[in-house]
C-alpha cells in the first residue's frame, strides 16, 4: 500500500478500487461507483464550502469595506453565520403560490444550484486533480452556463406572477447577451495554449495568460460578472427592483438554493479566471509538490473572489438599457477584435519565431490605447449632439477635435 | 447486456419518451420543457458516441440558445395565461398512422439489412487528434472551407432577416404611410 | 457493444415521433419544436453513421455541423416570422393563417 506523493488523486483511487475488487464486484460496476462516489465528494466539499464559508466571508468583507464589523456573534469571528443562515432558511414556511406550476416551480432552484456545481467537474486543482479531464473544457464551460439561464426562466413562468415574468425575461436577455462575448474571449487562452482542454491550458501557462492577453481577461472578468448577476449587474436582486425579479415568490430553502447557487457561481468565477488565466496551480516548486499547486490554487481563487467582490463595492448598479449597450456596442466589437488580432500575431510570432509575451503584451497596450480614442471620440461627438453644436469641419477645428498629438 | 448496451437503452429511452410528451403535452411551455431533455438525451448519446465536441456544441446552440428562444416564444404568443383550445388538428388520426407506418418501414429496412447488426470498431485516433483535424478540416482550402463559409453566410442572413421580421411596428407605420 | 441498428430505430422513432407533431398540431411553435425533433434525428443518424462507417474521415462531423448552423438558422427566422404573424393576427394556430388559401 504505497501511497504516492506526485499522484494523491490516482493513489487514492487505486486503493479504494483494489478495496472494492476485493469485496467481488466487477470492473465496471467499480468504476462506475468509484465516479460517482468523486463526483459526490467533489460537489459536496465545494458546495459546502461555497455555501457556509462564502457568506461568512462575503458579509464580513463588505462590512469592512464599509467600514462596519460584520457578523462576529455566532461562533469565533463569526464564522458560524452561514450555518445559522442555512438552519434559519430551512425552518421558514415554504410558499408555493397558488396556481403556479408546481413540478417546475421546484425543479428551478435545483436546476440553478446544478449548472453551478456541474462547472467544477472541468476545474484542474492540482497537476493530477481534475473531476474530468475533456479536450473541450472551455467549450464544457459555456454549455453548462447557459442550463442556469434555463432556470432563470423556469423559476419566472412558473410563479404565476407577471412580475416575476418580466424580472426573468429582462435577466434571461442580460445572460444569453453577455455569453457572446465571454465565448468570443474564451477563444484567446485556447488560442495561446493550443487546446479546448483546461488541463492544456494550464500547462501552456509558462507565461500568464494574464501578461499576454489582459485586454481578453478583463472581457472575460466583465462578462462573467454579468452572467452571474453581480454589482454592477444585478439588477436582479437590487432592493429598489425587487418586485420585479424572478425569484419574488420563492421563500425558505428554495430561496436558499438560488442564494447559494449565486454565491457559488462567484467563487467559481474566481476558480475558472485562476485557471483560465492566472495560471491555474502553477507557481515555484508546484510541480515537484502537486499538493503545493493545490494551496497555490486555492490562493489565487479567494484572491480572484476578493476582486468580484471589491468590485461590487465599488461600483454603482448600471441599468438594463446601458449593460445592453455596454454589451452589444463595446463588449462584443472588443471581444471581436480581440480574437482576430490575436490570431493574426500569434501566427506572426510564431513564423518570425519573435518571442510570444512581448508581442502580445504589444498588442494589447495598443489595443487598448485604441480604445481608449475610440471612446474618447464617442464622448465627444455624444457630448456635442447633446449640446447641438455643428460638426467639425475640415481644418483647425478638427485638429483641435482630435486633442494633443 | 453489457454496460454500454445498458446505458444506450436508458438514454434512448429518456430521449424517446421525452419527445412523445413533447408532442402530447397540453401545455406548450411543458411541451417546451421537455424539448430540453430530449436535446440534453441527444446530448448524451452523442457523447455515448464518442463524439464530445458536438455534444457540447449540442448543448451551448440547442439547450442554450433554440430551446431558450423557442420558450421566449411560447411566452410571447400568448392570449392569457392559460392555453385553451384544442391541441390537434383535424388530420391527427392521419397523422398517427402515417407516422406509425413510416416507422414500421425504417425499422424493416433496417432489420432487413445485416450488415447493420454489426457493433461499432474501436476508434484508432484519440477525440483531441479528431477534433484538431475538425477544426483543420474547416478553413482547409482543399476539404470544408467553403461549406463552412457559406454556413456563416447563412446564418448571418438569417440573423439580419429575424432582427427584421421581428421588429416592433414603427408607429409611422400603422398611421398614413409616407414611403 | 451497440449494434447499428439499435441506433437507427431509435432515430427513425425521433424522426416519426416528430413527424406526428408537425402534421397535427395547431400551434405553429408546437409545429417548429416537432421541426427540431426532427432536425435532431438526421443529426443523430449522421453521427451515427460517421462513427459506425468511417471514424478516421472527419467529414461526417462536419456534415453533423452544417446541419446544426442550418437547424438554428431556421428555428431563428421561423421564429421571428411566428411573432411577426403575432403582432398582426393576434393567433398562432396554423389553421387560421390561412389568408393565402384559395
Amino acid at each position: 500500500m504505497e501511497f504516492d506523493f506526485n499522484n494523491p488523486f490516482g493513489s487514492i483511487t487505486r486503493l479504494l478500487t483494489d478495496l472494492l475488487l476485493g469485496l467481488g464486484l466487477d470492473q465496471p460496476l467499480v468504476a462506475f461507483i468509484l465516479a460517482v462516489v468523486g463526483a459526490g465528494i467533489l460537489a459536496g466539499a465545494t458546495l459546502t464550502t461555497a455555501g457556509v464559508f462564502n457568506i461568512w466571508l462575503e458579509r464580513k468583507v463588505g462590512a469592512r469595506f464599509q467600514d462596519r464589523l460584520g457578523p462576529n456573534r455566532v461562533g469565533p469571528f463569526g464564522l458560524f453565520q452561514g450555518i445559522a443562515d442555512a438552519i434559519k432558511l430551512v425552518l421558514k414556511e415554504d410558499i408555493t403560490p397558488l396556481g403556479a406550476d408546481k413540478v417546475v416551480f421546484n425543479i428551478a432552484p435545483l436546476l440553478a444550484v446544478m449548472s453551478v456545481v456541474g462547472l467544477w467537474a472541468v476545474v484542474p486543482f492540482a497537476p493530477q486533480l481534475i473531476g474530468a479531464d475533456l479536450n473541450v473544457g472551455v467549450l464544457y464551460v459555456v454549455a453548462i452556463g447557459g442550463v442556469g439561464t434555463l432556470s432563470v426562466i423556469m423559476a419566472g413562468w412558473s410563479s404565476n406572477n407577471k412580475y416575476a415574468l418580466l424580472g426573468a425575461l429582462r435577466t434571461v436577455a442580460m445572460l444569453i447577451s453577455f455569453e457572446i462575448p465571454m465565448v468570443l474571449v474564451l477563444l484567446v487562452p485556447t488560442m495561446l495554449a493550443g487546446s479546448m482542454g483546461m488541463v492544456a491550458i494550464v500547462d501552456g501557462q509558462d507565461v500568464w495568460y494574464l501578461l499576454m492577453a489582459p485586454v481578453a481577461a478583463l472581457v472575460f472578468f466583465i462578462s462573467s460578472l454579468a452572467e452571474v448577476g453581480r454589482t454592477p449587474f444585478d439588477l436582479i436582486e437590487a432592493e429598489s427592483e425587487i418586485v420585479a425579479g424572478y425569484n419574488i415568490e420563492y421563500s425558505g430553502m428554495k430561496f436558499g438554493m438560488f442564494m447559494v447557487a449565486e454565491f457559488f457561481h462567484s467563487f467559481t468565477i474566481g476558480a475558472l479566471f485562476t485557471v483560465l488565466f492566472l495560471g491555474g496551480w502553477r507557481g515555484p516548486g508546484s510541480e515537484t509538490f502537486p499538493l503545493l499547486g493545490l494551496v497555490y490554487f486555492i490562493a489565487k481563487t479567494f484572491f480572484m473572489y476578493f476582486v468580484v467582490m471589491w468590485v461590487r463595492y465599488t461600483f454603482p448598479r448600471v441599468r438594463i438599457d446601458q449593460v445592453m449597450a455596454l454589451n452589444w456596442k463595446f463588449l462584443t466589437p472588443l471581444a471581436l477584435v480581440i480574437v482576430m488580432t490575436t490570431a493574426v500575431v500569434d501566427k506572426l510570432a510564431l513564423e518570425q519565431s519573435l518571442p510570444r509575451t512581448p508581442v502580445h503584451l504589444a498588442l494589447n497596450v495598443a489595443l487598448v490605447l485604441l480604445t481608449i480614442l475610440a471612446l474618447q471620440a464617442y464622448a465627444r461627438a455624444l457630448r456635442r449632439k447633446v449640446e447641438g453644436l455643428p460638426e467639425p469641419e475640415a481644418g483647425e477645428v478638427a485638429g483641435a477635435a482630435i486633442g494633443p498629438g | 447486456m453489457t454496460a454500454m448496451q445498458a446505458i444506450f437503452l436508458l438514454l434512448g429511452l429518456i430521449t424517446f419518451l421525452s419527445a412523445v410528451m413533447v408532442v402530447v403535452s397540453p401545455q406548450l411551455i411543458h411541451a417546451g420543457l421537455w424539448l430540453v431533455l430530449t436535446l440534453a438525451g441527444v446530448a448524451g448519446l452523442f457523447v455515448l458516441l464518442e463524439a464530445p465536441f458536438l455534444a457540447v456544441v449540442q448543448v451551448v446552440i440547442y439547450i442554450g440558445a433554440i430551446a431558450i428562444l423557442i420558450i421566449f416564444a411560447i411566452m410571447l404568443t400568448r392570449r392569457m395565461l392559460r392555453e385553451d383550445g384544442r391541441q390537434y388538428n383535424n388530420l391527427w388520426a392521419g397523422a398517427v398512422t402515417v407516422s406509425l407506418i413510416l416507422f414500421a418501414v425504417l425499422t424493416f429496412l433496417v432489420l432487413q439489412e445485416p450488415s447493420l447488426a454489426a457493433g461499432s470498431e474501436p476508434l484508432q485516433a484519440e477525440t483531441s487528434v479528431l477534433l484538431q483535424d475538425l477544426g483543420r478540416s474547416m478553413v482547409d482550402v482543399d476539404r470544408f472551407i467553403i461549406p463552412f463559409e457559406v454556413a456563416s453566410i447563412l446564418l448571418l442572413a438569417a440573423l439580419i432577416g429575424a432582427i427584421y421580421v421581428a421588429r416592433p411596428m414603427m408607429a409611422s407605420e400603422e398611421g398614413d404611410r409616407e414611403e | 457493444m451497440i449494434p447499428l441498428s439499435w441506433y437507427l430505430i431509435l432515430t427513425a422513432a425521433l424522426f416519426c415521433v416528430g413527424l406526428f407533431g408537425v402534421l397535427s398540431r395547431r400551434n405553429a411553435v408546437a409545429i417548429l419544436m416537432s421541426i427540431e425533433l426532427m432536425l435532431n434525428a438526421v443529426i443523430l443518424n449522421l453521427i451515427v453513421f460517421w462513427r459506425y462507417g468511417q471514424p478516421a474521415d472527419i467529414s461526417g462531423q462536419v456534415f453533423a455541423l452544417i446541419v446544426f448552423a442550418v437547424a438554428a438558422s431556421e428555428a431563428a427566422v421561423g421564429l421571428a416570422l411566428i411573432l411577426s404573424i403575432y403582432r398582426r393576427r393576434s393567433t398562432v394556430a396554423a389553421d387560421d393563417i390561412n389568408m393565402l388559401k384559395w
